[in-house]
């Protein structure tokens, strides 16, 4: 048995006050080296075993700082260096929408970094065993029991002392844990050199593929052949028609589909003559001239055409549409003004059809009628 | 009762007399230098009553809110202090007496008030269906009267508890504290609306009366952990109060320190960042002249020094850091109050003089002498209840 190397003496107590008793003799009697095994976290286990403030707290500290750090750089660097935007009227370095994100990576890197130190400092990671696992003591101890051990490391060890001390405190089932010899010799698969090198030539293998894949495949033949075509893109320049427009302008004298060109553009008076209003004088027609009256003709002409614009003078005030001249005015004059517009009264013959408008200037005959009714109306 | 007492080693002991003489010298001086600024400036001396209230309100409401969630999670490790917080939640009571001189200087304070501004104001016009002087008249006295009939309902249960030990009346408090916690929700955001939002009645934020809610339960943590640790170290509550328990309220502390930031800062990224003028102007203005000295000090104030004062294990249990941090979270309190109210008083430069020292004088004045009242023949911890002695064992 003397080829056994003896990690530690172990025993069982079966109570948590025993245990958190036999912890604080122990680290009273001097020994450094001795963990405590139980099912689960005992208060005031710390205090007993004399355990200095875990150190992890700075690991955190340094990897949250250096989060920030990192966080605050990265955001400068896109958004003030690589590619400056405006975004809405804000400064380039717009540090308070930059708090979020340090705040959130901040978060991020100390968590996880804690983790991560934990597990390599603390477990010795790659180490993936512990002497301690698959023994009897530990069965007991992951279940209903409380253990303690002292490591052989611990400079006051001395096997015999161990045990008659261990057997003072009261523990149970005193017993000797050794090294596995297959685990002490077989090194730690992580370190070993194949496996790195093999890690190695993942590594570059794979991030060399994506690299070659997006940055060079792409643009070779037979994989360029979609984004190189013989036509003209955006923000370029025919080089097949002499002007450089890849698009050909319509014939002279082409109509939209759905419209007419009006035809008496800057000509009132054949307008006045020649167009007559071809609406059926119907609600449905009044109504539909008085919803678009009140919507584009009422702000400047009023609602009831008296040319007391809601403008309040950042607009010159219109005449009235209940004038002598306009009253006499024939349909189609009206429906000229409106299509052609009138000196600085605007064209409105993009936003209304020619059914609207003409709809428009039945409603205004009536809001003239309203104010100067005929005899005829009388019958 | 005697043998349960020796047990968790309490025995009662009045608070010194000296305490009371202490408080009353201060509210005195602080009394008459408040009366006098009423003659001087009523306005500004309204402005600075209006801080008084709000940071009243903070720690008196704030404590039954710390109270009522005792109650609702169940919680033991602050039960052994729990009377210490009842017994300053009790200056709800002086609440409507401090409001007084508010209400009387409400046309100064509060431009919503005059009729000739709102007419004509599109904006005051449609919000004056909330901001009308009956209608707030009504939410005053109601607030008020609720917070009261809390206290004195909560107060009286757990006061019965120390002599009967009766354990349904825990039960009882649990459902009253249940009842007040969407109270509390809605008081608190409605006061913080009314009282504060409203002094510029153009200006909304709809995070404010979380924001207002976090320094309230600053307040009220830092006002009881000053008079646990106080009172613990002169012997005045059990021998069980251990640094576990101070722990735990330093975490809070630092809990809530960052929690008022992360409001803050929520408020005011959402605000910078829409750039609406109707939103943006409130901020510029505390950026007007020497009000930008004090807005950048308001992130030192009430979240730098408290944060990195409480930022590691053992500054959380060091009675005397946690003594000294209560004391300067209360003190971040007001100054944050300062900074929402005052600069509707004096838009252009910040302003400070003997006034804004003689309130939070006369504020400390009345905590003492309402805290030695109240607490007059009263049990310092609870020592019916049924949560005590866990609470006393209570380890981290
Ligand atoms: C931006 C303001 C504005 C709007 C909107 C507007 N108008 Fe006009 N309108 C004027 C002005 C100004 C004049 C006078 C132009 C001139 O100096 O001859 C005028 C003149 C007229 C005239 C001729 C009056 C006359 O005595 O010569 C008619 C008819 C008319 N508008 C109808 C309309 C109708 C119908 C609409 C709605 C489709 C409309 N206007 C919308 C400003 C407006």
């Amino acid at each position: 048995m003397n080829d056994k190397i003896l990690y530690g003496y172990t025993g069982v107590f079966d109570s948590p006050d025993e245990i958190i008793r036999a912890a604080d003799k122990t680290a009273e009697e001097g020994y450094k080296k001795f963990d405590v095994n139980t099912p689960y976290p005992v208060h005031g286990m710390d205090k007993a075993m004399k355990l200095p403030p875990s150190k992890l707290g700075y690991a955190a500290l340094v990897f949250g700082l250096s989060g920030t750090v990192s966080a605050l750089l990265l955001m400068f660097w896109i958004s003030v260096i690589e590619y400056p935007i405006v975004i809405g009227g804000k400064p380039f370095f717009a540090f308070p929408a930059f708090v979020p994100v340090i705040f959130e990576v901040t978060v991020l890197a100390a968590s996880i970094a804690t983790v991560v130190t934990m597990i390599a400092v603390f477990f010795k990671f790659p180490n993936l065993s512990h002497p301690l696992h698959d023994t009897e003591y530990m069965k007991k101890v992951s279940s209903d029991k409380y253990g303690l051990c002292i490591q052989a490391e611990d400079e006051n060890f001395n096997e015999n002392n161990v045990k008659g001390f261990l057997a003072g405190l009261g523990a149970k089932d005193i017993s000797p844990v050794y090294y596995d010899s297959e685990e002490i010799s077989v090194k730690h698969v992580l370190l070993e050199p194949k496996f790195i090198g093999i890690l190695i030539v993942a590594a570059v293998v794979t991030s060399g593929t994506v690299y070659f894949g997006l940055n060079k495949l792409m643009f070779m033949v037979p994989f360029n052949w979609m984004v190189d075509q013989e036509k003209t893109v955006p923000q370029e320049a025919s080089t097949f028609f002499a002007d450089g427009f890849a698009m050909r302008p319509p014939v002279n004298g082409t109509v939209m589909r759905g419209t007419l060109p009006y035809q008496f553009k800057g000509n009132p008076e054949d307008a006045g003559k020649f167009l007559k209003n071809p609406l059926p004088q119907t609600e449905e027609n009044f109504t539909l001239g008085k919803m678009k009256y009140d919507i584009y003709c009422s702000p400047c002409h009023g609602y009831f055409g008296e040319g007391d614009s809601r403008l309040r003078g950042q607009f010159p005030n219109p005449p009235s549409l209940h004038s002598e001249k306009l009253r006499n005015w024939s349909d189609g004059s009206i429906y000229h003004v409106i299509t052609d517009g009138q000196n600085i009264m605007p064209s409105y013959e993009t936003q209304l059809t020619r059914q609207e408008r003409w709809a428009t200037v039945l409603y205004i005959r009536a809001l003239q009628r309203s104010l100067n009714a005929k005899e005829s109306d009388l019958e | 009762m005697s043998s349960e007492e020796t047990n968790i080693g309490y025995s009662k002991k009045e608070l010194p007399g000296s305490l009371g003489k202490i408080g009353f010298a201060i509210l005195g001086i602080g009394l008459v230098v408040v009366i006098v600024s009423f003659f001087v400036d009523h306005t500004r001396a309204a402005f600075n009553n209006l801080i008084m209230l709000m940071f009243l309100t903070s720690v008196g409401v704030g404590g039954l809110f710390l109270i009522a969630l005792e109650y609702i999670a169940g919680a033991v490790w602050s039960t052994p202090f729990r009377r210490v917080i009842e017994i300053i939640t009790g200056i709800v009571i002086l609440l409507p007496v401090i409001a007084v001189p508010v209400y009387l200087n409400l046309h100064d304070l509060f431009h919503w008030t005059h009729e000739e501004v709102v007419q004509g104001d599109y904006s005051l016009e449609s919000k004056s269906g909330y901001l009308n002087v009956s209608f707030f008249t009504i939410r005053v006295v109601v607030f008020f009267a609720l917070w009261i009939l809390f206290y004195l309902l909560l107060r009286k249960n757990s006061l019965s508890q120390d002599v009967t030990g009766d354990q349904l009346l825990t039960k009882k408090n649990i459902r009253l504290s249940a009842v007040f916690m969407p109270v509390f929700a809605v008081t608190i955001t409605f006061s913080s609306i009314d009282w504060i939002m409203s002094l510029e009645p153009h200006w909304f934020s709809t995070i404010f009366g979380v924001y207002y809610f976090s320094g309230t339960v600053l307040a009220a943590l830092a006002a009881g952990t000053l008079a646990i640790i106080m009172l613990n170290e002169k012997g005045y509550l059990t021998k069980g109060l251990v640094k576990d328990h101070y722990y735990s309220l330093g975490a809070l502390l630092f809990a809530f320190t960052n929690f008022w930031a992360y409001i803050a800062f929520s408020q005011f990224l959402l605000i910078w960042y829409a750039n609406l003028p109707e939103e943006t102007f409130w901020f510029l203005q505390k950026w007007e002249g020497s009000w930008m000295i004090i807005s950048v000090g308001l992130i030192f104030v009430h979240f730098i020094v408290p944060y990195f004062g409480l930022l590691s294990q053992p500054s959380k249990m060091d009675p005397k850091r946690l003594k000294l941090m209560s004391i300067w979270i209360l003190f971040a309190h007001w100054y944050d109050l300062y900074w929402l109210v005052m600069p509707t008083f004096s838009k252009e430069e910040a302003v400070f003089g003997w006034m804004e020292v003689a309130f939070p004088i006369l504020t400390v004045g009345i905590v003492i002498l309402a805290f030695v009242i109240i607490s007059r023949k009263k049990n310092l911890i609870p020592v019916g209840d049924p949560k005590l002695k866990r609470g006393l064992d209570f380890r981290l």
